[in-house]
């Protein structure tokens, strides 16, 4: 993809996120899908991978829960333009519902009120992270709530250990059944604090699939929770079968030494985003 | 067992389907989530009535993204939504308004199990998130109520639909539930797993 008008990469981000799932994440559903046993499970991956394709060639959203969207700023500190990204983005989104259309999501939790064009306070939601540089990351992860009312936030005992971690991670999963639309990717994000765990699980979820985690503990514990997920039987949609996770990723923190919080962030098999790199000279490129 | 079914149904007729069956509906259903189920209930309870009769249709939990296309509205994406949050009021809807499928996904819980069997309805499983397969297999909006005061995802929309599914049987008017038949495996793999993660 060329070089394009922020606010241009923005829109083709907004909508490839939309419509498109990222080639990992169907590479991951083939796979579940030709390991499939459960007939009724297999049906399930199926309607999925048919579903898909029929976004991806009409350009529609694969899912009517265009979400919540999230973004994750990685923003060069010599970037002339942070003073305006933030605009940048609410209309982005503004439009986006307009024309791709997403579904207005955003609603007020007194009156009730939806401005209609997935606007509000706080929202689009920024997390912004200061880095070197004069380039700026973006990402945009939309977040059905489906699978957002099955993260979950535990404050477990240090004494409990990784071992702890693993247990609360699969009785969480099978807790979930078919609620969060399984296969999930599961974010994980240890230590910390409350906020921070579960703030690190959503990073966690941004990862590419397939990925491997750079800290050999942390992709130990990533490849051993994934089998043991998958051998509860949940199964996709909870129907029964043998995939219940796509993947696990770890985002980790320090922690104070009397807690260990765990954020368990569920993200449906709908595993949307997409990624603008803007440039210090106004270009800017979609990169995934 | 595959079924293709053409709208509307009789009780009689879907006492006979069973888990594990993969219904396509060929007819008019409806859409309600949270907000029109309570709404229906009350304007029922006030004598004012709804303006449509969900026994002859199927009940879609659903929130659409619906699009203004000339005089009418086309659907851009239409998968099912998480059923158990209507789980406080479906069986009262059930009883009052006897829809005789629901489609939805994730299942439901005993209240609504109850109804099904007292009213002869089914509840089908319709894979989430497949919202634009759905919107495919709808041939037309019919009608939307309650837009204004509900908005896009909440309000009641009619769609014309063919072929509409798979929707898997999960829940039926004999008392079986997959949900339920799954629970004493998956309970046992948790067993297993929890007490290999304990010894390693």
């Amino acid at each position: 993809m060329g070089s394009m008008k922020i606010q241009e990469a923005l829109a083709v981000a907004l909508r490839r996120a939309a419509t498109e799932l990222p080639e990992d994440v169907v590479g991951a559903l083939q796979s579940a899908r030709q390991r499939e046993t459960s007939s009724m499970g297999a049906a399930q991956l199926d309607a999925i991978l048919e579903n898909v394709s029929v976004a991806r060639e009409g350009s529609i959203p694969m899912c009517q829960d265009t979400g919540i969207q999230t973004f994750f700023v990685e923003a060069g500190v010599d970037s002339p333009f942070l003073r305006d990204l933030k605009g940048w983005i609410e209309q982005a989104v503004s439009k986006a519902t307009a024309d791709i259309p997403l579904r207005p999501n955003t609603v007020d939790p007194f009156t009730g009120k939806n401005p209609g064009d997935n606007s509000g306070r706080y929202m689009p939601f920024i997390n912004w992270d200061l880095v070197e540089g004069s380039d700026v990351m973006i990402s945009v992860l939309p977040k059905g709530g489906g699978s957002e009312n099955m993260s979950t936030l535990k404050m477990l005992s240090p004494g409990v250990g990784i071992k702890g971690i693993k247990k609360t991670v699969i009785e969480h999963i099978v807790s979930c059944q078919g609620k969060p639309c399984p296969p999930t990717v599961v974010g994980l994000g240890i230590g910390g604090g409350a906020d921070i765990a579960m703030k690190l699980g959503k990073k966690a979820v941004l990862r590419k699939l397939g990925s491997t985690n750079p800290l050999p503990e942390a992709a130990a514990l990533e490849k051993e929770l994934l089998e043991l997920a998958n051998e509860t039987g949940v199964g996709p949609m909870g129907v029964g079968g043998a995939t219940t996770c796509l993947a696990v990723h770890v985002e980790h923190a320090h922690r104070h030494p009397a807690s260990l919080p765990l954020g368990i962030l569920v993200q449906c098999w709908a595993d949307r985003r997409a990624q603008v790199r803007l440039h210090a000279d106004g270009s800017a490129e979609v990169i995934a | 067992m595959k079924r293709e079914i053409t709208l509307p149904v009789q009780p009689e007729e879907v006492r006979e389907w069973r888990v594990g069956d993969l219904l396509f509906l060929t007819g008019t259903i409806f859409t309600a989530r949270d907000e029109a189920h309570l709404l229906m209930l009350e304007k029922e309870e006030s004598g004012e009535g709804i303006p449509f009769d969900p026994s002859q249709m199927a009940l879609f939990h659903c929130g659409p993204v619906v699009a203004k296309a000339g005089d009418g509205w086309k659907v851009i994406a239409a998968g099912p939504t998480t059923s158990i949050r209507m789980e406080l009021f479906e069986d009262k809807y059930l009883e009052t308004f006897r829809p005789p499928i629901i489609i939805g996904k994730g299942g439901m819980a005993d209240r609504t199990q109850a109804a099904l069997e007292s009213v002869g309805a089914v509840y089908t499983h319709y894979t989430g998130g497949a919202g634009a397969l759905a919107a495919k297999r709808i041939t037309a909006v019919k009608g939307v109520e309650w837009l204004e005061e509900l908005g896009m995802p909440e309000a009641a929309w009619f769609f014309e639909v063919e072929a509409f599914g798979p929707l898997l049987v999960t829940m039926d008017a004999a008392g079986n539930n997959l949900y339920k038949d799954l629970e004493p495996t998956i309970a046992e793999n948790l067993r297993n797993t929890l007490a290999r993660i304990d010894a390693g």
